[in-house]
C-alpha cells in the first residue's frame, strides 16, 4: 500500500507526518520523493546505505554528419540546440531527454550519451527501508530520480510504502502521486495555509485519489484549513498541535514518536485513520 | 554593418525591451544601406530557452552587432559563438543607440546574468 504525503507549499510538515507514521510501521519503506531538498535521511541517519547514481540521455552530435536541416533545433521545445556558422551547439542544461532529436536526424548524426543529474540513496533503520533521492544542484528536473525510486517499490511488493512528496503541485508532484493508493494533504492553519491546501486539493481531485487532510500546526484559536475541510466535507485525518517541544525534537532531527509518548499517541491515532480509509477505500471503489 | 535591437514595438521610435529573450521584436539597421527592418521574435513566448532561441533568430538575420541592455549566459554563448559582438544600450530609445554605437560611444556588454529559467523575469 502506496500512501503519498503531501502539501501545497514547503515546511507544512510532510516530512514530520511521513517520517513518524513510517517509524510506527514494522519494516515499512520510506521514499523521500523531495529531491531537491531531501530531508527525511536526516531523522532516520540511516545504516548500510547503498548508492546509485542517475543519468539521463543527451544529444552529441557529430558535425561531419550533420548537413545543417535544422529539424532538431525545430523540433527542440525547449531551445537546446542551435545551428551556427555550419555547426550544431546543444546546450545540456536546456536538454529535457526527450530524445526527439536524435530520432528525427535524417543523417544520423545525433547520438546519446549519459549525464549524471544525481543519485539515489538506500538505507536502513530499525526495520524501516530509507530510500533518499538526491537532485544535483542547478540541475533541471528531479523527475527521472523520482520514477527511478518509484519504479523500484514496485519491487518491493506489499510493504507499507509512506512517499514524502516535494512540495506543491507541478510535474514532479504529479510524478510521485500517481501510483499511490492514498493521499494525505497536511495543512497550516492560516488563509496562506488554505490557499496552499487548494493546489493539492485541486490534484488529488484531479488524479481521482482517495485522500484526506492532517491539521499541522493546530492552535486553540479559529482554523481556517478545518474551516476548508469541513465545508467541502473533506475527511480530517488527525490534528497536529502546535507546541514547543515537538518543535524541539523536530529541530534536532530527532523521530517524535520514538522519543515522546504523546506524539506517538497522535501519530498513531492518525496511523489508524489513515488504515481505516484506505481499507474502506478498497471495499467501496475495489475496481478503482 | 548590421546591427540588432530588442524593441518592444514594430516602430522606428520605438524603445529597447528590457529582456533579450522575451523581447516582442527585433530591430534590425543595416549601417550602409541604411535600411531598417522588424523581425518578430518567435522565442518570445517559449517555456524555456528563449534566450538561445532569440540568439538563434540574430544569428540568422546576419547581425553584425547586438545592443542590448542585458544577455542571459546561454544566449550569449550562442551569440558570441557565431562572432557577434555584444554591446549595452545606454538609453530607452533604439535609434538613440544606434547614434551612439555609431560614434563608438557604446561599450561592450561584460555583466552577463546566469538567466531566469523559469523563475522569474518572464
Amino acid at each position: 500500500m502506496k500512501v503519498v504525503v503531501l502539501s501545497g507549499k514547503g515546511g507544512t510538515g510532510k516530512t514530520l507526518v511521513s517520517v513518524n507514521l513510517a517509524a510506527l510501521t514494522k519494516e515499512s519503506v520510506y521514499i523521500d520523493c523531495d529531491v531537491e531538498e531531501p530531508n527525511g535521511h536526516l531523522f532516520f541517519k540511516p545504516e548500510d546505505i547503498h548508492e546509485e547514481e542517475i543519468g539521463i540521455k543527451i544529444p552529441i552530435v557529430s558535425n561531419e554528419m550533420c548537413n545543417g536541416c535544422r529539424q532538431c533545433v525545430n523540433f527542440c521545445k525547449f531551445n537546446a540546440l542551435v545551428y551556427i556558422k555550419d555547426k550544431l551547439i546543444i546546450f545540456d542544461d536546456l536538454c529535457h531527454s526527450c530524445g526527439g532529436c536524435v530520432m528525427l536526424c535524417p543523417e544520423n548524426a545525433l547520438t546519446e550519451k549519459e549525464k549524471v543529474i544525481g543519485k539515489v540513496e538506500k538505507g536502513l533503520w530499525e526495520s524501516v527501508k530509507v530510500h533518499t533521492g538526491i537532485l544535483n544542484t542547478g540541475e533541471a528536473s528531479g523527475i527521472p530520480i523520482i520514477h527511478n525510486l518509484l519504479k523500484d517499490n514496485k519491487e518491493i511488493g506489499g510493504a507499507m510504502t509512506f512517499i514524502d512528496c516535494p512540495p506543491g503541485s507541478a510535474c514532479i508532484v504529479m510524478d510521485s502521486i500517481k501510483d499511490a493508493d492514498y493521499c494525505i494533504l497536511v495543512a497550516e492553519p492560516t488563509l496562506f495555509g488554505v490557499h496552499n491546501l487548494n493546489m493539492v486539493y485541486e490534484l488529488v481531485k484531479l488524479f481521482e485519489k482517495p485522500f484526506g487532510v492532517v491539521l499541522n500546526k493546530c492552535l486553540e484559536e479559529e482554523n481556517p484549513a478545518e474551516k476548508f475541510c469541513l465545508n467541502r466535507k473533506i475527511k480530517i485525518l488527525g490534528r497536529i498541535p502546535f507546541d514547543n517541544e515537538l518543535g524541539n525534537l523536530n529541530s534536532n532531527g530527532e523521530i517524535a514518536v520514538k522519543k515522546n509518548e504523546k506524539y506517538k499517541q497522535i501519530f498513531s491515532n492518525l496511523l489508524d485513520s489513515v488504515i481505516k480509509e484506505v481499507q474502506n477505500e478498497t471495499t467501496t471503489h475495489s475496481k478503482r | 554593418m548590421k546591427i540588432a535591437i530588442p524593441v518592444d514595438e514594430k516602430d522606428k521610435g520605438a524603445s529597447v525591451c528590457v529582456s533579450f529573450g522575451r523581447a516582442p521584436y527585433f530591430f534590425i539597421y543595416d549601417t550602409e544601406t541604411k535600411e531598417s527592418s522588424f523581425i518578430e521574435n518567435s522565442a518570445a513566448k517559449n517555456t524555456g530557452g528563449a534566450g538561445v532561441k532569440a540568439a538563434q533568430i540574430i544569428i540568422d538575420s546576419k547581425a553584425d552587432a547586438l545592443l542590448t541592455p542585458r544577455c542571459g549566459e546561454n544566449a550569449a554563448e550562442a551569440i558570441e559563438a557565431a562572432d557577434i559582438k555584444i554591446y549595452k544600450t545606454q538609453s530607452m530609445n533604439a535609434e538613440e543607440n544606434i547614434d551612439n554605437f555609431m560614434n563608438d560611444k557604446l561599450s561592450l556588454l561584460d555583466e552577463i546574468h546566469a538567466g531566469f529559467h523559469g523563475h522569474g523575469g518572464n
